[in-house]
């Protein structure tokens, strides 16, 4: 095992990672912008090291600056948490030529996923099904419409190297599929640097359900659970579980067996994840895209198995076997996650500002990953996640009211956050029942 | 006259209208970006733009002037 890892990353993220490695006895360092100085994960790392102004083209994606920190601290490898450059293929390959580890998949396997439509088309090659789409890029709207003709109204127009749900619209017919291509193009382009656009038939009592695997060194792919990720706002993710109440056995085995076909297509290498659609009328599913890398809900699946996946990370990276036998593997209980977002409930618009009281929740089967504390500024240059709300029930019954206590024992102050809205989404009779898609916080903020 | 003013603290991504022109009651005039989100900022009345007050890559803090509509 290497002694030092250097975690690319900020945040809760980063203060998660740190707190495996130190647990295994190895030396972990933060890297941090001006912004982040006063954050928790910087004073609970060994050694911390600044790297550039908050904007994060200068500091959380500048690679020169971060081999630079590792350098220096002598770390040994480097594990990129989630989003920045955590799949970056150009980071991973440049981590290893400068002779360190790199905590994540090979390069190559990065770099087959990253595209959504190479992606796609590998998986149709695979035999994992996919849905109804393209497999090039759009190039222009008359291929655009010619193309959705082809696959379908209602369709989904996607960047082909996005992710988090960002330039994502759906089209119900041609004029809206007009409307939203441009936009859609042009936010590719400025947040992702690729405008390559990719159609997919919509599916509209949809749930987004994703499976958690592992790839080891000896070529095995492990499938551990799936997670239900389907209460989202804007695309993108508020809350989880695990397992599914929307997925039957026989389906969720399907979707195992699947997400091991597509990790074994690849060749895949430690933790990452597939996420499928899943139709629930017709209780089918569909791949959508596989990501590379430590999932921010993964602490569902810690919280069911558990097994310390970070932990399973570093073991894998170091070529070391994993601290569990795969025929152990076993689901006990339910577990939910929340995302703490600076955000107000009602239009789930931003609100940065400075935390002025900040109480967590403590009791059995509460987990909180938290990136702040009081006298932290949340700034307007990082996403809005102050931290996951995690807890572990027994049953589902049991999980929904340690969720609605903890929510309630949650005390942030000085700034707006959506706890209000979690608190609301627990008491839903449609979240209760279990029976819901990924239009249910459309239906709770008409 | 209206006046339109930031409800966060964000960047100014785009500036879509310009001053003098005339606008409706839910047009675009900037585009605001915080948490990596854009936040459009729209007319909420009709009428001409006599003063536009943001520039892009301009930082506005929660309350600052964005625009006014007379």
């Amino acid at each position: 095992m290497f002694a030092c890892v250097l975690v690319a990353n900020r945040g809760e993220i980063a203060r998660r990672v740190i707190r495996t490695a130190r647990k295994m006895g190895i030396r972990a360092v933060a890297v941090y912008s001006e912004a982040d100085a006063d954050l928790p994960y910087v004073a609970e790392a060994d050694e911390a090291v600044l790297i550039g102004p908050p904007a994060p083209v200068s500091s959380y994606l500048d690679i020169a600056a971060i081999l630079a920190a590792a350098a220096t601290t002598g770390a040994q490898a480097v594990h990129p948490g989630y989003g920045f450059l955590a799949e970056n293929p150009d980071f991973a390959a440049a981590v290893l030529a400068a002779g360190l580890t790199w905590v994540g998949p090979s390069p190559d396997s990065m770099t087959q996923m990253g595209d959504k439509i190479n992606a796609r088309n590998l998986m149709e090659q695979a035999g994992v099904p996919v849905s109804p789409g393209t497999h090039e890029p759009v190039a222009d709207l008359t291929t655009a419409l010619a193309a959705a003709e082809q696959i379908g109204y209602p369709v989904m127009i996607k960047a082909s190297a996005g992710g988090g749900g960002i330039g994502m619209t759906a089209a119900a017919d041609p004029e809206q599929l007009a409307a939203g291509f441009e936009t859609a193009r042009t936010r590719a382009e400025r947040f992702f640097g690729n405008p390559a656009i990719l159609l997919e038939r919509y599916v509209e009592r949809a749930r987004h359900v994703e499976v958690q695997i592992l790839g080891l060194p000896d070529g095995r792919v492990l499938a551990l659970g799936e997670r239900d990720c389907s209460v989202q706002r804007r695309h993108q993710k508020v809350a989880e579980e695990t397992p599914s109440p929307g997925v039957s056995p026989h389906l969720r085995a399907r979707m195992l067996d699947a997400a091991v076909q597509a990790g074994e297509a690849v060749a895949y290498l430690g933790a990452g994840t597939v996420e499928c659609l899943v139709d629930v009328t017709a209780q089918d599913f569909t791949f959508l895209e596989m990501n590379t890398r430590l999932q921010v809900e993964h602490p569902v699946t810690e919280l069911v198995t558990g097994i310390d996946l970070v932990e399973q990370q570093f073991l894998i990276a170091a070529g070391e076997p994993i601290s569990f036998n795969p025929a152990d593997l076993a689901s006990r209980g339910h577990a939910i996650e929340l995302r703490v977002y600076a955000e107000d409930s009602k239009r789930f618009l931003p609100s940065p500002g400075l935390i002025e009281e900040w109480s967590e929740p403590v009791g059995p089967g509460i987990r909180v990953d938290s990136g702040y504390k009081a006298g932290n500024r949340v700034t307007p240059y990082y996403d809005p996640l102050l931290a996951k709300l995690c807890v572990h029930g027994a049953d589902r019954a049991q999980a929904l009211d340690r969720a609605a206590a903890a929510v309630a024992a949650f005390n942030i102050s000085g700034l707006k956050t959506n706890l209000q809205f979690h608190a609301e989404l627990l008491e839903s009779a449609e979240f209760r029942s279990g029976d819901y898609d990924t239009s249910l916080v459309s239906r709770l903020r008409p | 006259m209206a006046e339109v003013r930031a409800e966060m603290v964000a960047n100014v991504w785009k500036v879509v209208a310009a001053e003098g022109e005339s606008v409706t009651d839910g047009d675009t005039l900037v585009i605001l970006e915080s948490m990596k989100m854009e936040i459009p900022v729209l007319a909420e009345d009709a009428g001409t733009i006599t003063r536009l007050a943001v520039a892009e890559g301009d930082v506005v803090q929660e309350g600052d002037l964005i625009a006014v509509i007379e």
